[in-house]
């Protein structure tokens, strides 16, 4: 009986816990949503009168709409790049044996240990040794290489599940390496790449401390933009441009949970 | 021989990435020995006098503040994810599955200034914990959660407890539950057969999370930044500063380098420590 008790006491407890980790995890998305709607430049909870104007104030101004437009450029050929190179090296890394192969897979998945202050100063440093201009290709560089790692596991992870059968009929049927790799291999890959494109333009998206290195006034992005908006004014435009951007993000989540399942991409099943 | 159809249109591409990437680690090191020449950009010659200067005491705090970050953050992260991913692993609703995990994960995606940005709000003076404590009368002046180290941690660990609870949920979910049973069949209580079965199976784990939270930590900068407001000197904070304020690039590089080498020893520490302790739990579980 006693045991019964334990058991129940504990499983009331854990309801508590976990709860309470949850909100913890939600509370600073509420607090800005609230305050976001607060009428005054000054925080005050509750607010006392609710208003859009720093929505307004956050889509009129210039400078998100610049880094916006840097954002996108950046965020599209970063993960593109990053989809190509690293599609196609995870399945060399998972099929072939080759020299180097190993240095290769170190030094591609270092920047997920390499702090992203070093990865921005090392690459503004190269840069200006060997005078490349900070504009978009040494950004959309330093992306690639920052979302890379993340590419390389979901190509990891396709290719694990994929059934090389396919592959075999294929090729004794008489097609050619490149028609079963353009018809067969690609095609089956296609889920797990675009997921891996997916989660690399939302990283790219987000990437903020290598960029503030690499970039100039002329090439900055979003998340560049804001920390400069952070610094110099406290009014509330800045939660109104969080709560666009945590909804974007929210709704992105929740589509590749419905499409791809997000504990098969964070392989907790 | 084996056939390796298009291996070089595979592997050049990731190879020239490679290439950029190691020159930019050459980069910080070859300027880490070169002098600084104030007013220019240009580094001056060879010189071992950036490393002399970071054995100056006001570093080494930036070095220590930086450690006791990561260390209290990968602590504390470990305590909050622990209880989530066994909830998550033992509930039998999908729905509850997957609210914790899309909820869980969520901060994984938002970005460090808009993370960042959230918890300022949180933590003001005239922020919402403050406005709740003073509503409800249990203190008479904001505390100062702002420009602390406590606030510092608490935004930092909002960041690394979805990392730490995907690890370690992973981990436990490979674990097997005829373990469980087995032990609560030989008359363990659930408390006893967490500590003595599932607890030691999941070190493994507990240190893929910690070590990722720590290397996360130490990498995070607008975090330290914004909300240590400039009391709370990080070693990428201080890269930073050394770097645009003072445009010391040489000096700079040399504590990036510092900093990874710091880095790398401590993860080959929490390594070694974890090696001895998982061949004890595994034994102990069979």
């Amino acid at each position: 009986m006693p045991a019964k008790l334990v058991s129940k006491g504990l499983k009331v407890l854990g309801y508590l816990v976990v709860a309470g980790i949850l909100g913890f995890v939600l509370l600073p998305a509420i607090v800005v949503t609230v305050a976001s709607f607060n009428q005054s430049a000054i925080l005050a909870f509750p607010p006392k009168e609710l208003s859009w104007r720093w929505y307004i104030n956050a889509f009129s101004y210039a400078d998100f709409g610049h880094g916006l437009r840097n954002s996108l450029v950046v965020t599209f050929w970063g993960s593109s790049i990053a989809l190509l190179v690293g599609g196609a090296f995870g399945y060399a890394l998972f099929r072939y044996e080759f020299r180097f192969r190993r240095t290769l897979e170190m030094i591609l998945l270092s920047p997920l240990v390499i702090p992203q202050f070093t990865i921005g100063l090392g690459l503004l440093m190269l840069a200006s040794m060997i005078s490349v201009p900070r504009t978009y290709p040494l950004v959309v560089f330093t992306h690639t290489v920052i979302v890379l790692p993340f590419v390389l596991r979901s190509v990891f992870i396709s290719l694990q599940n994929f059934n090389t059968r396919y592959e075999s009929v294929a090729a004794s049927l008489g097609a050619s390496p490149g028609r079963v790799l353009t018809t067969v291999t690609i095609p089956l890959l296609l889920p797990g790449l675009l997921s891996g494109w997916l989660f690399a333009a939302i990283l790219s998206f987000n990437e903020f401390t290598a960029t503030l290195f690499v970039a100039n006034q002329a090439t900055h992005t979003l998340p560049v933009a804001m920390y400069n908006y952070v610094r110099e004014y406290a009014d509330p435009t800045l939660a109104a441009l969080s709560v666009v951007y945590i909804l974007a993000t929210a709704g992105l989540l929740l589509a590749a949970n419905a499409i791809f399942g997000l504990d098969k991409v964070f392989n907790v099943d | 021989m084996k056939v390796r159809p298009y291996l070089g249109w595979f592997v050049t591409p990731a190879g020239f990435v490679a290439f950029g990437f190691s020159a930019a680690l050459v980069a910080v090191l070859q300027f880490s020995f070169r002098a600084y020449i104030p007013g220019m950009l240009e580094p001056g010659g060879f010189t071992l006098s950036n490393f002399s200067e970071i054995v100056h005491p006001a570093y080494g705090r930036a070095f220590a503040r930086t450690l006791a970050l990561c260390f209290y953050t990968a602590l504390f992260s470990l305590i909050l994810a622990y209880p989530l991913a066994l909830a998550l692993l033992r509930t039998r609703s999908r729905f509850m599955r997957s609210t914790i995990l899309v909820i869980a994960v969520t901060p994984l995606f938002l970005g460090e200034i808009v993370r960042t940005y959230s918890w300022i709000i949180v933590l003001g003076n005239q922020g919402f914990v403050n406005s709740v404590l003073l509503g409800l009368g249990i203190v008479d002046k904001p505390v100062h959660l702002m420009f602390t180290t406590t606030g510092v941690v608490v935004a930092l660990v909002h960041f690394t407890m979805p990392i730490v609870f995907v690890m370690l949920t992973a981990a436990l979910a490979h674990i097997d539950r005829n373990l469980d049973k087995a032990a609560q069949s030989l008359g363990a209580g659930p408390i006893r057969t967490f500590l003595t079965v599932t607890l030691p199976l999941s070190v493994p784990g507990i240190v893929a999370g910690t070590t990722t939270a720590f290397a996360w930590t130490f990498s995070a900068f607008a975090t330290p930044q914004l909300i240590g407001g400039g009391q709370v000197t990080t070693i990428s904070t201080l890269v930073y500063q050394v770097g645009f304020a003072s445009f010391n690039f040489p000096f700079a590089a040399s504590l990036s380098l510092a900093g990874l080498v710091f880095t790398f020893l401590v993860l080959a520490l929490i390594g070694f420590i974890a090696q001895r302790i998982i061949p004890a739990g595994e034994t102990h579980a069979r």
